[in-house]
Order: C-alpha cells, then sequence, then structure tokens
C-alpha cells in the first residue's frame, strides 16, 4: 500500500495541471470562436510560413 | 438567473494556482465592428479576412465565425462605410455594428465565471470519482477511512467555489419565502457532505462527496449552456441596436458636421440627404422632397414634402436635401414613443410559464416532502438518526434534478444554434416553446412579405418611343421608382431617347425637352395625370395626355416558400397591412391569403391580434414596422427582419438576420421538435427517478446506484438534445 503515497499525489498534481490548463485556455480567449477556429485549420493560406 | 452570480473570488482553489486576473484591457485599437450574416465557412473566413486587409487603411481585421462578425483594426481615416462596399464586391452582405455597444458583450465575466467554476467542478470530481472507485472496489478500513478524508479535501473547498451560483440564487428565493428549482440543489448538496463528514468521522462505510461534486458539475454545465443561449441572445440584440448606426449631418453656422445620433439637440438644423433616414422628429426649414413613411405606417406611396411639414424619425427622405430642425430627440421621438404602447402589451406575455418552471413547480415541493417523510419514517422505524440522516441525504441527491437542469438548456442551445445557422436570433427564453404552440399566422405587408422595393408592372402597355423619353428621365433620379423603371426598361433592352435640358425637381419629378416638345416625368399633379391608389408616376409628352407607369412592391425572397409551408402545414394565414385596399389585395391574390385587411392602424393591427387570441389562436406575428410593434407584443409569439425599425425588434422574440423569409417556416418546425425533445428528456429523468427513488427510500441505495443513475441520465438527456442539431 506504500505506492499509495506517490500514487495520489501524483493523480491530484495531473488534476491539477489539467484544471491550470484550462484555466489557462479561458483566459487567453481560446474559446471566443470556436466555430471559426475550427474551420481555420482547413485554410491553406498559411500552411507554408506562420502569418506575420 | 446565474446573470449575477458573484465574480472570482481569491479565496479560490483554482486562484491559488493561477495568477491574480489581469483587468483585461477593452480592445481600444478594435474600430469597427462589422455584422456579416452571410458568412458559413473557412472560405468565406479567408475571402472576407483577404478582401479586408487589401483596403489600404486596414490594419488587421480577423473574422469571428461563431458571432459572425468581423472586427477591423483600421488607420484613422477608415469608415466603415468605406469598408461594406468592399465586401458586397466580394460577394458578402455587411452592417456596420457599434463597437460601444459591443464591448459589453466581449468582455463577458459572467460567461468565464460559470466556465470556470464548471472547470473546478469537473477536475475535482475526476479526481473524487477515482477515490471513490477504489472504495467502492473494495477498499477497507484505513484505507477507505483515508480516502474518504482526501476526498472530503479536495469535495468541500471545491463546491464552496463551484456551487455558489446555486447559494446565491437559493439564498435569494428563500429569503422572499419563495422556493426554486435552487433550494432542492443546495440542501442535496450541503446534507449530502455533512452526512458525509459525519460518516467519514465516524469511519463509516457510505460516503457521497463524489456525488455532490457530479451534481455541482452537471448543473453547471446546464447553468452554463443556459447562460450561453442567452448571452448570444442578448448580445444579438445589443449587435441590433448598433445595425442602425447612429450618425446624422448637423449644420452649424452653415457648416456641415458629422456627428452621433445621440448627440443631437431640440432645435439643432440637420441636413437629410436623399435616401437618408430621419434621425430625429422635427420640421422641414427647407428643401423639397418626398418622404416613405412605409416603415411608420405601412404606406407605399410616397408623401410629397416641403418647408413647414413635420417628420417622424424613422421616414426615408426620397430625392431632394432637405434640412430640419429637430423638435424630439432621442427618448422623445415618436419612435421611442411607441415602446410604452409595447410594454403595456407585453405584460400579457411574461404570463407563460416555460415547461421547465412547470417541472420545478411540481418537482421542488415533491422532492422535499418525499424526502422529510423518508427521515421520519426511517427515524420512527429504526430510532437512529444516523441512518436516517443518510437515507433522506440518499434520496435528495438521487432525485436532484440533474437531468432537469440539463433537459431545457441542453435542447435550447442545440435548437438556438441550429437556427442562428439558418439566420435566426432567438431573443427570448420561452420564445422557442410559444413559437412551436403558434397555429395562425399574421403578416404584415410593406418591408415584411414585399422588400419595399417598387417593380414597374406596365412596361408591355407603353409605347417604345414613351418608354425610350421615360427611361432617358428615371436615369437622372435615385427616386425609387425611377430606379425600378430605368432598371425594368434596360432589362428589356430599351435605350434612352435622346433629351436636352433635363432638369430634377425634388418633390415633384424630372423634365426635360424631347424634339422640341416639354416632357416630365413624376407625380400625377404635376403631369397632369389621373391619382389612383396604385404606387404609380406619369410621363407627359407634349401636350399629350399623361401615361402612367404602375408599380408593385417585389416580393421578399422566400415570402412566398413561407406562406406555402405555413399553409401546408395546416396554420391559418392572415395579411394585415397599413396599405391601400389595391395593393393588399393584389399582394394576398398573389400569394393566396384569404383573410387579409388593409388599412390597418397601428391600434386595429393589435385588436385584431387580440381578438384572434381571445377565440384560442396562438398567434404568430411577422412583422417590421413601427405600426406594427404593439401587434408584435400582443401577439404569442412574434418575428421580425433585422431591417426593421429598433422599436420593432425590440417587441419581437426572435429577429430573422438575413433577407430571406423562408427560414421562418422551418424555424415552426424546430421549435416544435425541441418542445418535443424537452417533453421527451422529462420523462426520461421521470423513468430514471421512478427506478432510483424506491431503492433509495428502502435504504438500498448506495453511493455506487446515485453515481450511475445521475451520470446515466444527465448523458442520455444530452444524448437525446443533440439529435436536433
Amino acid at each position: 500500500m506504500e505506492v499509495l503515497a506517490y500514487l495520489i499525489p501524483i493523480s491530484l498534481l495531473l488534476g491539477g495541471v489539467g484544471l491550470v490548463a484550462f484555466v489557462y485556455t479561458v483566459r487567453s480567449n481560446q474559446y471566443e470562436d470556436p466555430e471559426g477556429d475550427a474551420r481555420r485549420i482547413l485554410n491553406d493560406e498559411w500552411d507554408d510560413k506562420p502569418k506575420p | 438567473m446565474t446573470a449575477h452570480a458573484t465574480p472570482v473570488k481569491a479565496a479560490c482553489p483554482a486562484c491559488v494556482a493561477a495568477p491574480a486576473e489581469p483587468v483585461r484591457p477593452v480592445p481600444e485599437d478594435v474600430k469597427i465592428a462589422l455584422s456579416l450574416p452571410g458568412i458559413h465557412c473557412s472560405a468565406c473566413i479567408a475571402a472576407v479576412e483577404r478582401a479586408l486587409n487589401a483596403h489600404p487603411g486596414v490594419e488587421d481585421a480577423r473574422v469571428n465565425l461563431t458571432l459572425k462578425r468581423a472586427m477591423i483594426k483600421a488607420g484613422p481615416d477608415t469608415q466603415a462605410a468605406d469598408l461594406i462596399p468592399v465586401l458586397e464586391h466580394a460577394g458578402y452582405e455587411a452592417h456596420e455594428l457599434d463597437p460601444g455597444a459591443l464591448s459589453a458583450t466581449q468582455a463577458d465575466r459572467t460567461g468565464r465565471d460559470l466556465l470556470m467554476r464548471l472547470a473546478v467542478a469537473g477536475f475535482a470530481s475526476m479526481n473524487v470519482m477515482l477515490l471513490s472507485v477504489s472504495v467502492w472496489s473494495g477498499a477497507t478500513d484505513a484505507t477507505r477511512d483515508m480516502f474518504h478524508w482526501i476526498s472530503a479535501a479536495i469535495a468541500l473547498p471545491a463546491i464552496a467555489f463551484s456551487a455558489q451560483p446555486f447559494f446565491a440564487n437559493a439564498w435569494s428565493a428563500l429569503r422572499v419565502r419563495r422556493l426554486n428549482m435552487d433550494v432542492p440543489i443546495v440542501l442535496a448538496i450541503l446534507l449530502a457532505l455533512v452526512t458525509s463528514l459525519w460518516e467519514t468521522t465516524l469511519s463509516g462505510e457510505h460516503a457521497y462527496f463524489d456525488a455532490a461534486l457530479a451534481l455541482t458539475f452537471f448543473l453547471l454545465a446546464g447553468r452554463y449552456l443556459d447562460y450561453r443561449t442567452r448571452a448570444a441572445a442578448r448580445s444579438a440584440a445589443e449587435e441590433l441596436t448598433a445595425l442602425e448606426v447612429p450618425r446624422a449631418i448637423r449644420l452649424v453656422d452653415g457648416a456641415e458636421e458629422e456627428v452621433p445620433v445621440a448627440d443631437l439637440r431640440v432645435g439643432d438644423l440637420i441636413m437629410v440627404r436623399p435616401g437618408g433616414r430621419m434621425p430625429v422628429d422635427g420640421e422641414i426649414v427647407s428643401g423639397q422632397s418626398e418622404l416613405d413613411r412605409s416603415l411608420l405606417t405601412g404606406e407605399t406611396l410616397p408623401v410629397f414634402a416641403k418647408a413647414g411639414l413635420s417628420i417622424s424619425a424613422g421616414e426615408v427622405n426620397l430625392t431632394g436635401p432637405l434640412i430640419i430642425r429637430a423638435t424630439a430627440v432621442g427618448e422623445d421621438t415618436s419612435l421611442h414613443r411607441m415602446a410604452d404602447l409595447v410594454a403595456i402589451a407585453e405584460s400579457g406575455r411574461s404570463r407563460y410559464t416555460s415547461l421547465a418552471d412547470k417541472a420545478a413547480k411540481l418537482y421542488a415541493p415533491g422532492v422535499h416532502i418525499l424526502s422529510a417523510l423518508s427521515f421520519l419514517g426511517w427515524f420512527v422505524y429504526s430510532g437512529d438518526i444516523r441512518t436516517a440522516l443518510n437515507i433522506a441525504a440518499a434520496v435528495l441527491i438521487i432525485t436532484c434534478p440533474c437531468a432537469l437542469g440539463l433537459a431545457v438548456p441542453a435542447v435550447t442551445t442545440a435548437a438556438s444554434g441550429r437556427l442562428f445557422r439558418s439566420g435566426m436570433l432567438i431573443k427570448h427564453a420561452t420564445a422557442l416553446e410559444r413559437l412551436a404552440e403558434a397555429d395562425t399566422v399574421v403578416f404584415d405587408k410593406t418591408g415584411t412579405l414585399t422588400s419595399g422595393m417598387p417593380e414597374l408592372t406596365n412596361l408591355r402597355d407603353h409605347r417604345r418611343s414613351d418608354l425610350e423619353v421615360a427611361l432617358a428621365l428615371a436615369a437622372v433620379s435615385s427616386h425609387p421608382l425611377s430606379v425600378a423603371l430605368s432598371r425594368s426598361a434596360g432589362e428589356a433592352g430599351i435605350k434612352p431617347a435622346t433629351l436636352s435640358d433635363i432638369t430634377e425637381r425634388p418633390g415633384y419629378g424630372t423634365e426635360g425637352i424631347w424634339r422640341g416638345q416639354a416632357v416630365r416625368l413624376g407625380r400625377a399633379a404635376w403631369t397632369g395625370g389621373q391619382d389612383t391608389d396604385q404606387t404609380a408616376t406619369w410621363l407627359s409628352v407634349g401636350d399629350r395626355p399623361a401615361v402612367a407607369f404602375t408599380f408593385s412592391d417585389s416580393l421578399r425572397p422566400g415570402a412566398a416558400a413561407a406562406v406555402d409551408a405555413f399553409r401546408k402545414a395546416g396554420k391559418k394565414v392572415a395579411l394585415i397591412s397599413g396599405d391601400t385596399p389595391g395593393a393588399v389585395e393584389a399582394l394576398a391574390e398573389k400569394l393566396g391569403i384569404e383573410t387579409w385587411q388593409a388599412q390597418a392602424l397601428p391600434q386595429d393591427k393589435a385588436s385584431c391580434i387580440r381578438e384572434l387570441s381571445d377565440q384560442g389562436c396562438r398567434v404568430l406575428m411577422v412583422g417590421d414596422g413601427l405600426n406594427d410593434t404593439a401587434a408584435l407584443a400582443a401577439a404569442h409569439v412574434s418575428i421580425s427582419p433585422a431591417s426593421a425599425l429598433d422599436a420593432a425588434r425590440v417587441a419581437s422574440d426572435i429577429v430573422l438576420l438575413g433577407n430571406d423569409l423562408s427560414p421562418i417556416a422551418e424555424a415552426c418546425d424546430t421549435a416544435a421538435k425541441a418542445t418535443r425533445r424537452i417533453r421527451e428528456n422529462f420523462r426520461i429523468a421521470t423513468v430514471y427517478n421512478v427506478i432510483a427513488v424506491p431503492l433509495a427510500v428502502a435504504g438500498l441505495a448506495t453511493p455506487l446506484i446515485a453515481a450511475l443513475a445521475m451520470s446515466a441520465s444527465s448523458i442520455t438527456v444530452s444524448l437525446n438534445a443533440l439529435r436536433l442539431r
């Protein structure tokens, strides 16, 4: 059962990392235009070089 | 419901991990916002952005497909008016929006706040569920206790943060001694936490931390969906207020300056160019022209305007420039006064109880009674308060309205999304349910079924030489009838005659000399024609009696299809207009509408709707004019096109964004389907309760059964709602 001493903190940490990542996406406005972002990926205009 | 949720507090667990929220600057550089109702794919995005970025002066343009708008960063010299033709050239309909009105919807704090709470509840419930699964699969003694304590350590702060909207709502309902859906929710969450903590301290077997968190998570998901749908409608309403971009030309000491309408004051001199809309109520000081009053009264015949005539905001100046003196501005204009009429009519509609409210009214007391009874029953039977409390908590958790909380928002979100894609905005929360009930459809004529664009009807009746002269005279004028005549004659391959001395007499028409004879095209009185009740313009050549060119209003695209679809669906269709009987009858015949009424005053329209309602009909009113507003508000449910005046759009539940009318019939269909899904979802939720509640009351429910019932019913109703998309 000693393994729990590692596993429980690890699972909590992973959950926390997920939460922080989600908070980051909300704060950087990544949910403002879900439909547009889904379509933009099909656009080949900036395939060769990134948009300046 | 959640619009007044408290802002993020620093004490929340998420904020320990995340940096303090920076005050997001209002995007100052976004100068221009355009609404693009026609965009729908990646090619559209690319085309619009390319067209805008190629325009000199535009620094950056970005399209938001979800909201169907473009935000443009541009230099100081670039105006929206310059960009709209650019987009129209590229093939996209565009309207200017007021970025000031939009900024409120951009910094969407409440939405983010809910999303954050949803995320905290979600991640916490995942972690707790992990621990709970180990308990269910056989962890005992000290291990189980430890798992329960860890669960408690995660669940308590997470719920304290995430469930705040429910606490706030329940408290505000209890304070005025009422019950709402949030009271049983809060009670279930709190009771679950308390009994679980108690069980944990006594090394008990069952703890409901995971259930309390899952409950919060599912209910927050429902709240968030609900909020998103409403926020979309609200921002759409703001967007539409912004549609009529308020600018006027004010004359100050003879110099023209462009100012926002909001800055106009009583007594200001305002210049209204041909084609412009009156920004305020006032009186004409100088100039002669004709006025189109169709938006206010439904008349299609233009009215002659000269100095001294009073004008109302919303009328359109047709031929000559007019200078007006403002007598009433802003809220005092006749346009805005109409809103009072609307407020009176609307009180009837607010009495409508939505399906969700009906369900909540049955549900909340039922759950409390059931849970209290099982507590009492077990207390009397076993004499053990701990067992009784545990069972009461299990009953509350299992009956808790996860599925009910998701049943309505999931369906309305799916349905609104579908209608938005076909160009309709649902403004009112219960509009879909009311639309589904509509069995009678009443249309307005001018501007709703017709596009307000005249069309020449008797081209074939005229001599070729007359047509050539008329075309030459019409070509120099921007009067709508002249434009229509030029278009029809041009399409028929007629070449303009050669005329000399062509001049336009604002308010009367155009005149010139053709082969030594004076020729005139214009009003009946000026050319010597006979006035009729049809829209017409007259041509006089020398001394010959004037000949009439008659016009009818062209149909809006999709009007015939919409009327047909309604008739096929077995709904009664009627037409009420303020226009002359001749014009209304012609249109009614063309579309096959049997019931029609002409020359209806605004009060007539509203009382007609009321009569129909008294006969037990559920009326759907479709109209756009100021004369329709009272009727729109009095109807069971109402739709207005985006081209309608502010007052009409405010009074209606649904706004049609595009030019095409055909989505209306489809919307009725979608609404009926949505209501059916909502009822199905209620039934599904009830079935789950019927199975799980006896188990809970009998004391057989375990946290595992509670978790299964809750997740299964929530997922089923969400999937059922998705069938609508």
